[in-house]
C-alpha cells in the first residue's frame, strides 16, 4: 500500500489511527473528575504533539540515520516561524503559502549552515551547528529587530498589507489564520455522557501534515538514499572507497531535516500567528534531541512517540502543584506527607524539567534505544515466555 | 604500457623519506605483488594510488589518466577497488545492504538523491548482489548483521563488495593478515578463481610468501621506499638482493 | 589608545571566566576523554556556593532595640545576624562583608565532592561510550542541576556584593599617565583577573611539578600506554575530575559580584566555553587559556560603540564567528594536537 512494505504500511496506519482518534485517546477521563487534569485532548496540546512530531521526525533523518548530532536545529524552526508570520503579514492569512515559504526559507538556511558545518564531523559538527544557531538567536534578538520583532517577537498588526487578504476584519480585528475559509482555531465539541471531546481544525490540519511527513520519512528510510545515510554512520571510509561521496548525502539529509524543522515552525505560526527568538535558543535545539532519543533514535516511530511523551509530560507535570500533591498525600501522617510533598514537588510543577532531565539520563544510560527498545525488550520477554510454554507443551506428550 | 603506471613517485613525512622514486608498471590482467620488509613503504605506496595520500613528486596514471589530486571516491569510480588490511565493511548494515551500496555506486555514480523509490524495487541490482554472494558462498548469510560475522566472513564480504563493482584494478592490502591457514587457502582459491573468470588486474601487498607465490605473475620488492627488483616469482625466489632485504624477517619461501 | 586599553581590561574578567571553565573542560576532555556538557553547571553551582554562604551568614534573629524607635514610636525591631552573636558586632559585619572570598573555602570541598560523586556515579560509565552519548548524558545532568538550583533559589538573579574594600573603581588611566577618568576599572574585576591567573598558574604548576601531574600529562598524551605501565589511572582521573570541578566552582564563586548569579548562567557560559575550547584546540591546556582571554577581549572590542556602528550586532556573534572561521581554516584550533578528536 502506498508503495510501502506491509510492515511499514501497518506502522503508518497505526500512527494515522493515533492521530485521528487522538481527541478520544487523550481524553480518557470524564470532565470534572479528579483525573481530568491528566487529560491532554485539548487543541493547543494536540497541535504541539503533531508539530513537535514533525520536528523530531525530521531531526531523526539527520541524527538517526547519519549520526551527525546537530545542536542547532531550533534555528530552522525559528526561521520557519518568522517566514510564516511574514507571509501572514504581507500576503494573506491562508496557511498554505505561509507553510511553503517557511519550508523554502528554512531549507535555504539549512543549505548554507549545513554546507559549512558538514566540513567537520563528530563534536566539531555539533559545536558548529550550535554556534550558527546561537548567532541566529543573538541576531534575531538584537540587530534584526525590524525583521524579527526582537524581544517582543513578530506579531500581526491591523495595518499589515495582506495584499491577497484583508488588513482587518469588518469588526476591526486582525484576521485569523485559515485554510480557504476554514479557521484554524475553530473547534467543535462532542459530549458523550460525562466525557467531552474536542475536535479542532488546526489540530487535524497539523495531523495530516504530520502523517504526510511521516510517510515521506518512511520512504526515505527505505530508499537507497536512506541506506547511504546509514552507511555513512557505519563506515565513512568504506563509503569513500566504494566510490561514493558522503558530503552531498549528508548535506541533503541536513537540508531535508532543516526543512522539516521549518515546516514545524511554519505550522506553529499557523496555529498561533506570532514568532519569537526564544524558539531558536539552543535549549530548544536540545529539546528535539531529547524527544528523538527518548522515543528511539534511528527508528521510524520513535521520534513521534518521544515528541508526544515529552510534550505530554511538560503539560501534565507542570499542572501538578503543591496543592495537588498535598491532596494526594493527605492520607499519610503529617510529617510523612510533608516529606513526600517536598520530595515529589521537586519533579512537578515548574520543576518538570528535572523529571525530563532525569528520565533522559536514565534512557541514555540504560536504554539507548529509547521507548522503541523498551517495547522490543518487553515483547521479547513475552515471546520468550511463550517459547518456553510451547516447548514444555511439546515436551509433555513425549513423556 | 601497463594499466597502472607509477613514475618517480616520492613521499616524505617530515624527516622520513617514505618513498623515493618508485617506478612501477602493472600490466593488464596480471597479478602483481608488492613485497618488502616492514617499513618499506608498501602501505604508503598503496595510499598514494587510491587518493588517501598525495605524493610529493612523480605521477600515477591509471588507464590513461592521472589519479593524482583525485579523492578516493573519484578513483574508485575510475575502476579501482581496494580491500583493506582489516576488513572495512558497513558493520551496522546487513550483508545484502553491504552488497547493494557498491552496486548503487557503480550504477549511479558518486552521488544521486534517490530518496523516494525503495531499495527493494531495484530488482536487477538485487539479482547481481545475489549472484556475487553465491559466488563467495555467503548467500545464506544475506540477512545477517555484517558486524556480527567472523573475521573471515567479513573479509570475504569486503572482497565481494569490491568485485561486484567489476573493477579494472583490485588492490589488496595484506588480504590474509591474521587469518588461519585454512582461511588463507580459501582466499587464495577465491582469488585464483577471480583471476581466471574475470578481466581483472590485481595488485597485492602481502607478507605471506605462500600467498604471493601462489598468485603473483610479477613481483616487485620494495625496500626503504625504493623498488629493489622486479621480476617473475621464479627469479625472485633465489635473488640475492631479496634475501638480503629480508634478512631477519620471517619468511616462508 | 586609552580606549584600547580599556577594552582589553574589560575583556579580561569575562576572558578569565572563559579561561577557567575552558581549562576544566580541557582537563576533563584531555584526561578522561569525556565531553562534559555539565561543566557550565559546575560553574553555576560554584556561584551559588557563594550565594548560600552569604545567606547562611546573614541568617538573623530579631532583637528589639529600645534605644531607637520606628516612625510609629514603637521600639525598633532590628535583624541581628547570628554571626554577630558569635563573633561580636564588628567581626560579624566583617565576616558578612567578606562572604564572597570566604566562600572559596566553602566551595572547594563542596565542588570536589560534587565532582567526585559525578565522576564515580555517572561519567565513569561513559568512558567507552561515543562522544555523542557523553554530550547527551551530561546535557541531561546540566538540565537537572540547573533546575534544582532554580527550585531552591528561584529564577531571579541574586545580588551578591563584593567586600566594601573592593567596591568602587580604580582609575587605571591616571596610574599609567593618561588623563584621569579615561580608564576606569572596578577593583573587583582586577581581583578576579588576579585570582584567575593564580588558579591557572596553580593548575599548571601542579601538572608540571608534581608526580601526579606528570602522570596526568602522560595520560593526556597517551592513555593506553600509561594504563599499561600499571599506574592506577582511574583513581587519578577521579581526582582530576574533582579538581576540574573545583576550578569551575571557584571561577563561579568569584564571579558573583561581577554578575548576579542566576540558574542559567552555567548554560550561557558553557556554550561559549565550548567554543573557547574548540578555538584553543581540543585537548590543549595553554590553548584553552589563551583562547579564553583572546575571545573575552575580542568580545569586549566588538562591543565598542565605534565597532557596532560599522557592523551592527557584531558584539553578539563575534565569538561564534571566530569559532566558525577557526574550525574551517585551522580544524585543530590555535594550539590543538594532531589526532585529537578528528574522527
Amino acid at each position: 500500500m502506498f508503495g510501502l512494505e506491509k510492515k511499514d504500511a501497518n506502522l503508518l496506519l497505526f500512527v494515522a489511527a493515533l492521530a485521528i482518534f487522538a481527541p478520544f485517546i487523550l481524553n480518557p477521563f470524564p470532565e470534572g473528575s479528579a483525573m481530568a487534569q491528566f487529560n491532554a485532548g485539548y487543541p493547543d496540546l494536540m497541535q504541539r504533539f503533531a508539530i513537535f512530531g514533525i520536528f523530531a521526525i525530521g531531526f531523526n533523518i539527520l541524527f538517526g540515520l547519519t549520526g551527525y548530532l546537530s545542536f542547532g536545529h531550533a534555528a530552522f524552526l525559528g526561521v520557519g516561524s518568522y517566514a510564516a508570520v511574514w507571509m501572514f503579514k504581507l500576503l494573506s492569512m491562508n496557511v498554505i503559502p505561509a507553510i511553503i515559504l517557511a519550508v523554502i526559507i528554512s531549507g535555504l538556511f539549512a543549505l548554507v549552515i549545513g554546507y559549512v558545518s558538514l566540513r567537520r564531523s563528530g563534536i566539531y559538527f555539533s559545536i558548529l551547528t550550535l554556534a550558527f544557531a546561537q548567532m541566529c538567536f543573538a541576531l534575531a534578538y538584537s540587530v534584526l529587530t525590524p525583521i524579527t520583532g526582537g524581544e517582543t517577537g513578530l506579531q500581526l498588526a491591523l495595518d499589515d498589507p495582506r495584499i491577497l487578504g484583508v488588513s482587518q476584519t469588518p469588526e476591526g480585528n486582525i484576521p485569523v489564520p485559515g485554510l480557504f475559509g476554514l479557521e484554524m482555531r475553530e473547534s467543535f465539541e462532542m459530549a458523550v455522557g460525562p466525557w467531552v471531546f474536542t475536535f479542532n481544525i488546526g489540530y487535524y490540519f497539523c495531523a495530516i501534515i504530520m502523517l504526510l511527513s511521516f510517510y515521506l520519512a518512511i520512504r526515505i528510510f527505505r530508499s537507497p538514499f536512506g541506506m547511504m545515510l546509514r552507511a555513512i554512520k557505519s563506515n565513512q571510509q568504506r563509503l569513500n572507497y566504494t566510490g561514493l561521496n558522503p558530503r552531498p548525502y549528508t548535506l541533503a539529509a541536513f537540508v531535508i531535516s532543516g526543512m522539516y524543522a521549518g515546516l514545524a515552525g511554519g505550522l506553529m505560526a499557523s496555529m498561533d500567528p506570532l514568532a519569537g527568538a526564544e524558539r531558536m535558543q539552543w535549549t530548544a535545539s536540545g529539546e528535539v534531541v531529547l524527544m528523538t532519543i527518548l522515543g528511539g533514535v534511528g527508528t521510524l516511530i520513535g521520534p513521534v512517540l518521544g515528541a508526544g511523551l515529552l510534550k505530554y509530560m511538560e503539560n501534565i507535570l507542570s499542572k501538578i502543584n503543591k496543592g495537588v500533591l498535598e491532596g494526594w498525600f493527605s492520607f499519610m501522617p503529617d510529617g510523612m506527607s510533608d516529606t513526600f510533598v517536598f520530595l515529589t514537588n521537586l519533579f512537578v510543577g515548574k520543576q518538570w524539567h528535572i523529571t525530563t532531565g532525569v528520565i533522559f539520563m536514565l534512557v541514555i544510560i540504560f536504554l539507548p534505544g529509547g521507548l522503541v527498545e523498551l517495547g522490543k525488550r518487553i515483547s521479547g520477554m513475552f515471546r520468550k515466555k511463550d517459547d518456553d510454554n510451547t516447548k514444555s507443551a511439546k515436551a509433555e506428550p513425549a513423556e | 604500457m601497463g594499466i597502472l603506471e607509477v613514475k618517480d613517485v616520492g613521499k616524505r613525512f617530515g624527516g622520513l623519506q617514505a618513498l623515493g622514486d618508485v617506478n612501477l608498471s602493472v600490466k593488464e590482467q596480471t597479478c602483481h605483488a608488492i613485497i618488502g620488509p616492514n617499513g618499506a613503504g608498501k602501505s604508503t605506496l598503496l595510499n598514494c594510488l587510491v587518493g588517501k595520500l598525495i605524493p610529493d613528486t612523480g605521477s600515477v596514471m591509471f588507464d590513461g589518466s592521472s589519479v593524482l589530486g583525485r579523492s578516493p571516491h573519484e578513483i574508485n569510480q575510475m575502476g579501482i577497488s581496494r580491500v583493506f588490511q582489516t576488513p572495512e565493511i558497513f558493520g551496522d548494515l546487513t550483508v545484502m545492504e553491504n552488497m547493494m551500496i557498491p552496486l548503487f555506486a557503480k550504477r549511479d555514480g558518486a552521488y544521486r538523491l534517490h530518496a523516494i523509490e525503495s531499495v527493494d524495487s531495484e530488482k536487477s541490482l538485487i539479482e547481481q548482489a545475489h549472484q556475487m554472494l553465491e559466488e563467495v558462498n555467503m548467500i545464506d548469510k544475506r540477512d545477517m548483521h555484517a558486524a556480527s560475522m567472523s573475521r573471515g566472513d567479513k573479509r570475504r564480504l569486503e572482497m565481494a563488495m569490491c568485485l561486484v563493482q567489476n573493477p579494472k584494478l583490485l588492490l589488496l592490502d595484506e588480504p590474509t593478515a591474521g587469518m588461519a591457514r585454512a582461511d588463507t587457502n580459501n582466499t587464495i582459491d577465491l582469488l585464483k578463481e577471480i583471476k581466471e573468470k574475470r578481466d581483472i588486474t590485481i595488485a597485492i601487498i602481502e607478507h605471506d610468501m605462500h600467498v604471493v607465490f601462489s598468485l603473483a605473475d610479477r613481483i616487485t620488492v620494495l625496500a626503504q621506499g625504493t623498488p629493489l627488483v622486479e621480476d617473475t616469482p621464479e627469479n625472485i625466489k633465489g635473488h640475492p638482493k631479496v634475501q638480503e632485504a629480508y634478512l631477519g624477517e620471517t619468511q616462508q619461501v | 589608545m586609552d580606549a584600547i586599553i580599556l577594552q582589553i581590561l574589560n575583556g579580561l574578567d569575562k576572558g578569565s571566566a572563559y579561561a577557567l571553565i575552558a581549562l576544566g573542560l580541557t582537563l576533563i576532555f584531555g584526561t578522561l576523554g569525556v565531553v562534559n556538557f555539565a561543566h557550565g553547571a559546575l560553574f553555576m553551582i560554584g556561584a551559588f556556593c557563594a550565594v548560600t554562604l552569604n545567606k547562611l551568614l546573614t541568617l538573623s534573629h530579631v532583637v528589639i532595640d529600645e534605644t531607637k524607635t520606628d516612625f510609629l514610636g514603637n521600639p525598633l525591631k532590628v535583624q541581628v545576624p547570628y554571626v554577630n552573636d558569635i563573633f561580636g558586632e564588628a567581626a560579624g559585619a566583617a565576616i558578612i562583608d567578606w562572604s564572597v572570598p570566604l566562600a572559596i573555602f566553602f566551595a572547594i570541598p563542596v565542588m570536589i565532592a560534587i565532582g567526585v560523586i559525578m565522576e564515580r556515579g555517572l561519567i565513569k560509565h561513559f568512558y567507552k561510550r561515543p562522544h555523542a552519548d557523553q554530550i547527551l548524558v551530561t546535557f541531561g545532568l546540566a538540565i537537572v542541576l540547573q533546575e534544582i538550583i532554580k527550585y531552591f533559589y528561584g529564577a531571579n538573579p541574586i545580588p551578591t556584593p563584593a567586600p566594601d574594600a573592593f567596591k568602587g573603581s580604580f582609575d587605571f588611566g591616571a596610574a599609567i599617565g593618561f588623563d584621569a577618568n579615561t580608564i576606569i576599572y572596578p577593583y573587583w574585576r582586577l581581583v578576579y583577573f588576579g585570582f584567575a591567573s593564580l588558579i591557572i598558574g596553580a593548575v599548571f604548576a601542579f601538572l608540571q611539578f608534581t608526580t601526579f601531574g606528570m602522570v596526568v600529562r602522560a595520560g593526556m598524551a597517551d592513555r593506553e600506554t600509561v594504563g599499561l605501565l600499571g599506574i592506577n589511572i582511574d583513581k587519578r582521573f577521579t581526582i582530576m575530575f574533582g579538581l576540574a570541578a573545583a576550578v569551575a566552582g571557584l571561577a563561579g564563586v568569584m564571579y558573583t559580584p561581577i554578575n548576579s548569579p542566576n540558574y542559567h548562567m552555567g548554560m550561557d557560559f558553557l556554550v561559549l566555553s565550548f567554543v573557547v575550547v574548540v578555538v584553543g584546540g581540543m585537548g590543549s591546556l595553554p590553548g584553552a587559556v589563551l583562547a579564553g582571554f583572546l575571545l573575552g577581549i575580542l568580545e569586549s572590542f566588538a562591543s565598542m560603540r565605534e565597532v557596532i556602528d560599522i557592523i551592527p550586532g557584531i558584539n553578539q556573534v563575534i565569538i561564534y564567528l571566530v569559532a566558525v572561521i577557526i574550525l574551517l581554516t585551522r580544524p585543530r584550533g590555535l594550539m590543538g594536537r594532531k589526532g585529537v578528536m578528528e574522527d
